[in-house]
Order: C-alpha cells, then structure tokens, then sequence
C-alpha cells in the first residue's frame, strides 16, 4: 500500500492527549485495571467516558503573549483496550483480527514471546501479579491530575466504572516525574512526531540520523517511515453506516478503525534499587565516584543526564533536553566514551540506514553492496528510524533515591513502563528483544543490557551476567556477575484508539 | 584451506507415512525443532565436519495461489528434504552419515516413496541429492574445528588477560607476548588445540578457477543476443509487473504459532520456506539466469562473512523443485525472526526482489529491484505465509553467532602473527 495524498489534516478532537503529551505538568497518576463483568454497563461507560483528546491539552505555541494559554485541565483520562476487552465487549472476530498479531495474542500468548521479551525466570507470565491468563485487564484507563486532584478524580472514575467493571488492580504512582528510581534523569530523549505531515511519504533512503519521525510510526491510519500504512482493521462501510469512524487514507471506501490510535505497552519493571547501588558499590571497591562512573557507563548518561558521548559538549547540568540530545555515537564507534552497551545505546543507537562514508553515488553503492569493508564493521545494528519509541512511563514506590535507599528492603519501586507505537513488532518487541535482551548486541558477546538483563545463561551455558566498558589503552574492563536489576511483575499490549473509533468499539454488536 | 559444500537430499513421502514420520522426527530433538546432537536416530553432533543440517517435511500451504492466474493448482508431492552444510565435499560427508548412521536414517528414509530397504543407502541419498541453484557460505574455508578451537582460545585468552590500562606500547607488546607464551604452554599441556589449515584441494581450484571464467565467458557469448532483445525483455518484465497479482494474505494463526514455537531457542535461529514460480517461461528463465549470477556472486564475490550489507547469514541456498515450478529457500542467520526480516528489508530489498519477485503473489516491484520487498507489511505477510517448520534443525555451535567467529578469527591471527606494531599489539588485545 502506497501513501496517497492529499494531505488531511489532523483531528487533534480525535486523537488521545498522550500521543502528544506525556502530561508532565499532571504530576499525580494512577492506573486502573478493569474486568469488564456486565457488558452493557461497560459499554454505556465506553460510550461516554470522558476522555481528554490532544486538542484540550494542546498550548498554544508561537511568541504571541497576548494570547493567554488555555488552561490545563486539572483531570485527564486516557483509555486503551486489550484484545481480551475487545472480545469480551462482543467485537467481532473478523474485526479483532485485523489488529496486529501481537496484540491479538497477547503480551502473555505465548512462550516464543516471553523467550524474545526476557520474561523467563522470575519475570515468566506465570509469575505476574497481573496480565497473564484470568489477570489480563480488559481495559486500561490512566487517570492524570494536577497535583492535589487524584484522589477524588479517581473516586468519580471508579464509581462511574462500578456498573460495568471489576478492578483488577490499581496502579500507584509517585509525584516526582524527573528521577527513575535508580536515581537517572528520565524522560530527556523522545522521537519528534512529524505532526505537520512535512516530510513526504515516500520510501527514500535517509543517509543521516534524525531524531523526527513520520507520523504513521506512532499513530495509525497515516504513512510510516516505509512510506505505506501499517496494518489495522479497516471495515467495510455498511459495519458503520453512522459514519462514526473515520474513512482510511489508503482505502476510502473503507471505515478505519486504527485511525488517530496507537499501541500501548504497559510492563510493570519492579527495580531493586538497593541491590543495584549495593553492586555497583561492591565492583567500585566503595569509591563513590567510581560507583557513580559505573552506574553512569551501564545508563550511557549521568545521573544528571549529561550524555557520555558528548560529555564535553552538553556538560551543564542544568542543560535543556535538547542540548542533552544533540548528539549520536558516529564519533565514538569503539564505545569508548559511550560503552556499546549502554542502556541508551542498545536503545536508541542513533545510526542512518547505511554506515557513513564519504559522499556521493559511488561510496553509497559501495557500501549498499557491502564492498566497503570499514562501513561493515559499523554496520551490525539495525537502522533506527524503524524502532523508535514513544516513552509515557512513571515510576512508583519511593519518590527519591534516598528514600527508596532508606526504606525497607524489598519495598517495591519501579517503573510503569508505557510506550506508544504503531507497530508492536518492529517497535516495542524488536527493541525489547533484538537490542536490549539479545546478547550480541552490535557485536557484544555475553552481556545483555545492564539495566533490564535476566542474566540467565544462553541454553549453551554462555553468561549473560557481564558488562564490558572499552578502553583506550587496554582490553575491556569488565565487570561480571551483575545481578538481575529489574523483574517484571506484569504487562500488557493495548490499542489506545481515536476518540470516534472507542465509541464506534462501544455501540458495536 | 577446508571449503565448504552442501547436501539437499529431497524425496516424495510414501502415501499415509506423513504422521508416522513427524512423530519419529520429533524424537530426535531435545525441544521443538532443536535437535539433540547425541540423538540415537541421528547423533549429528558425533559429524565433526557438520555445519548446519535439518529435516523438513516440504507441505506448501500456497500451490493454491496459481488460480489468480486461473490455473487449477497441480498436484505436487510432499517431499522430505534432509539438507547441510559440510566441510569437505558433500558426497565423503553423506558416505560418513550412511555408515554411521545407518539404522537411523534408514528408519527415516523408509517412510519415502520408492525407498529400498535392502538397497545402499548411500547410493539411494546421491541419487536423490538435488542440485542447488544457488548457495551462500559466510565464510569459505572456516571449518567447524576451526571454530571451535577458535571460540576455546577466546575463551581462555578472555580470563586471562589483565584488564588494566597499559601505559606504553611497550607493555601491549609485552601483554601479547606473554598471552601467546601462555597458550604455547596450553597447547603442550593438551588443554588448547589451534591445528594449522589443511591443503586446500586442487580439484576444487581448478573448479572454482573453470566458474570464474566460464560464467563471464558465457555471457560474453549472449550478450549480443541480449542487447537486441534487451527491448523486448524490458516490455515482458514491465507488463507482468505492472499486472501480476499480489498475493499477501495475513498468515494463519496457527501456522505462524507452529512457526515461531521452534524460534529463538538459540541466538541463531532456521528459516525454510517454499512457493510457486509465477507461471511462464519468462519468469523460469528470468529466475534460472539471476539464480546462476547470484551463485557466482556467492562463488567469488560475497566469500568473507557477508552476502552484501548482511552480515547474519551463515548458510543459505536456493533449491528448484518440480521442473522449476517451485523453489525452495533455506537459511540459517543469527538473531530473531523480526531482527532478520528488517535486515532484508532495509538492507538487501533490492535483492531479494531481484530473485523472490519471479515468485507467485510477490508483492508489487518496479524494474526488478525497486518496491517489493520494501512494501514491509505486504513482505512480511508473504513470507512468513511461505515459511514452513523445520522439523529437526541442528546447528554445530550454539551460542556462537556470526560476530563471534570473525572476532575469534582475527583473535587468532593476530596470535600467530609475527609482528605487529604497538597500535595493532592494543589493537588485538583489545578484542578480547
Ligand atoms: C526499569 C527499567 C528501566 C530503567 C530504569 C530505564 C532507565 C532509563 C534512563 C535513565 C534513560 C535515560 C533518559 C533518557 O534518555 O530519556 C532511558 C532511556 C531510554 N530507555 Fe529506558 N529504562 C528502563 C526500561 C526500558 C525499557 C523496557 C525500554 C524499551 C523496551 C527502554 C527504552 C528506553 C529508550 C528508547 C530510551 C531513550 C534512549 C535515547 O533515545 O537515547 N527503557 N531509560
């Protein structure tokens, strides 16, 4: 399928506020997780429940200081489906399996799944709190508020759900947005969403990393990074003779359901804040600078988020995200300011899709026919204009490091981790699974990522439990025997749909 | 130097064996599809020249894709292939598998049409060995000794070297030095083993010498031809492209399930697949010449640890079945399924086009490489619909990945390399 224009303009009414908000200024937050028990009352709550689009939390943006801001909304609610939900709201069949097959299945579907996402061991399904078998929530409303609103915000929600719905579990989250538990900066590098549709979908090559992205990567129903439409149900129009949903860019005789909606991932990352420091202490011999070098060479930034590849650069620590960003890893291919390893670098490695070289016609097809042997050894890891990920996350337990540090063993901290994308496969699970789990990582051997490793040895008996940091003059220094840092404790594949299409979802027999 | 050679032993199943012999398969592996390398049937790990093997039952769900073109699907037969990648030629490998394992692959075969039980075995497997159109080694002359000696010697040269910045190029030089004292000592004690390459075989110079001329030489006699019809050949391509249908459903559930129980188990992972030529001399003629020039290529060009900008593949081949109505792809690549598919995608789409676009419902190319497999979702439905389990899959070294085995291999040149100056000394221990 190929992009057809003409452009359209985007339905900010449509689309959910988190696809273009982490809602940062909605300091508290809480998850819920519903059963739905009584169908109808579900569907009536679905029908008309009080989800906050992108347009009311949209500032305006320009210079025009007479223009007073509309006010945030002291309260958003946010809503996304698993495909349990959609089956159990009486969807169809034919319909659900238009969606993609990861979704369809399910986070916790199958044991293949679980070898590729790291969830063996302590972090198996069969082990969650919630998310596998009977504990897969249905549906998945994020509730946000300034701060001082939760509580009553939420007690209207859960009253309101009553009818309709069993509440698996509450998701708690702590108020403090800018540290992750193990006492990181978060929440500095993100995609830029093309929103104003600018660059052509066409499939061209791109020669330089870019941190923008077409819109399609992240919301359904537009053209992705290929060019062409990613995969969703689209239906015939007598399945919506209200014309509630949208019509489909590449089809437009055909409803498109996936229109304006994402995917959401959400995995509950319990973090063992005490036995990471405690390591880290113990691999320092209790020099604290050095703990803190080593902590920051397995993140790939500083606690303070200063990149390590251009610590020079950007080492104010005050610096604005997009000073802390402007960097790739192009000046550092051996790893040795930036270990290969590193969180950030197994996550987001930064690189064009073909290893760069001098310009022109015949050094690119030099080195698309991989005759170029240098432009060869940088070209292990996959293009990643294809896999990025848009991080919605908040952390829960303790809201400090100290705090957690203090507290009592085995207090449960961690992440509630969300990403948004439109593609599971190529996105969230190949990043998850080729780039952070997998344990040759652009040419490493016997280490997967620092942060998130199961550390379970390879069937062969390989360890995983290492970390290797280049040096300039001399092999590795090599720190083994990591222990496992994070456990996952539950997760789940969600669709957050339009606005139009969650109350098609509603009214659909 | 060891060059490396293939077996694709195919043959059509008895009528009603099909079950039997799933079951029997089955047992011979440790979990789904790993074989078990001492397994009684087939103890493939006890074959030291032994790559990659498999066995695979050829069921094509697609023979049903020709009435797009308003043809009745034909009736093809359910093979059995039994395939692998060998150091030394195929024929002394196949010869070593039916002595020494014989009762197994006797039991195995004997569920084929026509099989004889009292007949030689060895001879039966020849005859049936079907020729492969073209075939990709990763590495020409590594052989799985070499490989295992070499991941040995990384791993004692790993923990053993000191991990501490050296202040001079002096001290690399000194660090290398003594590292290479320590494995002399190593070897004399009997615990390491690096034995020198063998001779590499005139017969296959001369043969691999008589491809490098005579394939150019070949066209060099056509070309002629060629350039007059070249017009026309064009207007052919042209007019099926823009008219051939599309054939890229959602696979089923089930079968993609059936597919990815076997995956992932190790960090390299089996891919089979197998589909129609779309009908026509043009497509079999068109399919049969890139075929000849991709296997050149793979003879002469792409022989060092990659196949154009993809650095996965260990082995791959490319087998016609059925008078050239079908054909079927094998390979063995490191990574995940999805991690494999991006590779093609983004890194030889235009290649995989250049072949896979002869084949029935590809998606939609322009002038042989542009589109098609670029259309991601199209691609990736089509191929994983035409992918089919492998029932029994074994692989040599598990673990080992292809960046493995370069890394070992430049581990173990600069071992044994006279001299080097400070910066290749840091270099070199840097690899460890
Ligand atoms: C408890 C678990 C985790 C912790 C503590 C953690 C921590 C961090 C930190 C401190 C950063 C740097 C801040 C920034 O660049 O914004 C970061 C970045 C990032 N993390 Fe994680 N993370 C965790 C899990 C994950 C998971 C499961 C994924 C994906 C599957 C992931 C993907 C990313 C990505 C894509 C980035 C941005 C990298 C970049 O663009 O440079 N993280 N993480």
């Amino acid at each position: 399928m190929k992009a057809q224009t003409p452009m359209h303009e985007i339905d900010r009414d449509d689309i959910q506020g988190l696809l273009r908000s982490g809602y940062g200024h909605h300091t508290e937050a809480c998850f819920l997780l519903l059963r739905i028990k009584d169908r109808e009352a579900a569907r009536a709550w679905l029908a008309a429940a009080p989800v906050t689009s992108a347009a009311m939390v949209e500032r305006p943006v320009g210079t025009d200081a007479s223009i007073q801001p509309e006010p945030l909304p002291e309260t958003v609610l946010q809503l996304a489906l698993s495909s349990a939900g959609l089956r159990a709201l009486g969807i169809a069949d034919d319909v659900i399996e238009g969606f993609a097959e990861e979704f369809v299945s399910g986070m916790d579907g199958d044991a293949n799944r679980a070898r590729r996402l790291g969830d063996v061991g302590a972090s198996a399904p069969e082990r969650w709190q919630w998310g596998a078998g009977q504990r897969v929530p249905h549906v998945l409303v994020l509730l946000y508020a300034l701060p001082g609103h939760l509580d009553p915000w939420r007690r209207t929600i859960e009253q309101q759900c009553m009818a309709g719905f069993d509440t698996l579990a509450c998701l708690q989250t702590a108020d403090s947005l800018d540290r992750e538990p193990f006492g990181f900066r978060d929440g500095i590098s993100q995609p830029k969403i093309d929103w104003e549709r600018q660059r052509p979908a066409r499939d061209d090559a791109q020669l330089a990393y870019s941190n923008l992205s077409c819109l399609g990567e992240f919301v359904l129903g537009y053209p992705n990074e290929y060019g062409g439409y990613t995969d969703r149900p689209l239906l015939d129009a007598q399945r919506d003779t209200q014309a509630t949903l949208p019509r489909a860019e590449d089809a437009p005789d055909q409803a498109d359901l996936g229109r304006n909606g994402s995917y959401l991932v959400l995995r509950q990352l319990q973090q063992d804040v005490r036995g990471f420091w405690t390591f880290l202490d113990g691999a320092a011999g209790g020099d604290t600078d050095q703990r803190e070098r080593f902590a920051a060479a397995m993140v790939g930034r500083t606690l303070q988020g200063v990149p390590l590849v251009a610590a020079t650069k950007a080492s104010d620590a005050a610096a604005s995200s997009a000073d802390l960003n402007a960097f790739t890893y192009q000046s550092d291919p051996q790893g040795l300011r930036c270990p290969l390893g590193a969180h950030i670098r197994r996550a987001n490695p930064r690189n064009a899709d073909l290893p760069a070289g001098t310009r022109g016609i015949i050094s690119r097809l030099i080195r698309t026919l991989g005759f170029d042997e240098e432009a060869l050894q940088q070209d292990l890891v996959a293009s990643t204009r294809f896999h990025r990920l848009l991080r919605r996350g908040r952390k829960y337990g303790a809201a400090t490091l100290a705090e957690s540090l203090a507290g009592p063993p085995g207090a449960p901290v961690g992440l509630h981790f969300i990403c948004l994308g439109a593609n599971l496969a190529r996105q969230f699970e190949f990043v998850q699974d080729a780039w952070l789990t997998g344990t040759k990582f652009d040419g490493l051997t016997a280490e997967s990522d620092p942060q998130l490793g199961t550390r379970i040895p390879a069937p062969d008996g390989t360890p995983t439990d290492g970390y290797s940091i280049p040096q300039p003059d001399g092999s590795d220094r090599r720190i083994t025997g990591l222990p496992r840092f994070v456990t996952v404790l539950g997760g789940g594949y969600f669709f957050l749909p339009g606005i139009r299409a969650l109350r098609y979802l509603a009214a659909a027999h | 130097m060891t060059p490396q050679s293939h077996f694709t032993v195919v043959a059509p199943l008895a009528a009603g064996r099909e079950g039997g012999l799933r079951e029997l398969l089955d047992t011979m592996n440790s979990a789904p599809g790993m074989a078990d390398p001492g397994n009684a049937m087939l103890p493939f790990g006890a074959f030291e020249r032994l790559h990659f093997a498999r066995l695979v039952l050829l069921g094509d769900p697609t023979l049903a894709d020709v009435e797009a073109y308003g043809f009745r699907p034909p009736q093809a037969p359910l093979y059995l292939a039994f395939m692998g990648d060998c150091d030394g030629p195929a024929r002394r490998m196949l010869a070593d598998l039916s002595q020494r394992a014989e009762a197994g692959l006797r039991q195995i075969f004997a569920h084929c049409e026509g099989f004889d039980a009292h007949g030689d075995l060895l001879t039966w497997m020849l005859a049936h060995d079907t020729p492969v159109a073209a075939n990709y080694v990763n590495w020409v002359g590594r052989s799985v000794l070499q490989i295992r000696q070499e991941s040995a010697l990384q791993r004692v040269l790993s923990a053993k070297v000191v991990r501490r910045p050296l202040a001079s190029g002096a001290e690399a030089q000194a660090a290398r030095r003594g590292l290479i004292t320590f494995v002399e000592a190593e070897k004399q004690a009997g615990r390491l083993a690096l034995a020198p390459p063998e001779r590499t075989p005139s017969g296959w110079r001369i043969a691999k010498f008589a491809n490098l001329v005579i394939v150019p030489l070949a066209g060099l006699i056509a070309l002629p031809v060629l350039i007059v019809l070249l017009p026309w050949l064009v207007y052919l391509l042209r007019t099926r492209e823009t008219s051939d249908p599309e054939i890229c459903p959602r696979p089923q559930a089930e079968a993609l399930q059936a597919l990815q129980d076997l995956e992932d188990r190790d960090v390299s992972n089996q891919y089979t697949a197998i589909g129609s030529l779309k009908p026509g001399r043009f497509r079999r003629w068109l399919l049969s010449l890139l075929l000849v020039l991709v296997d050149y290529a793979c003879r002469h060009v792409f022989t060092r640890g990659r196949l154009a900008r993809v650095q996965t593949i260990h082995f791959a081949r490319w087998v016609f079945l059925d008078d050239k109505r079908r054909v079927m792809f094998a390979s063995n690549y490191d990574g995940g399924h999805q991690a494999y598919m991006d590779d093609f995608i983004n890194k030889v789409g235009w290649g995989l086009n250049l072949l896979f676009s002869n084949g029935l419902g590809w998606p939609r190319t322009r002038w042989l490489i542009l589109g098609g497999a670029r259309i991601e979702q199209s691609f990736k439905r089509y191929q994983r619909r035409h992918q089919i389990p492998t029932q029994v899959w074994y692989k040599a070294y598990p673990g080992l990945a292809l960046v493995d085995l370069k890394r070992n291999q430049r581990i173990r040149e600069g071992l044994e390399r006279e001299r080097m100056s400070d910066a290749q000394a840091l270099a070199w221990l840097r690899l460890l």
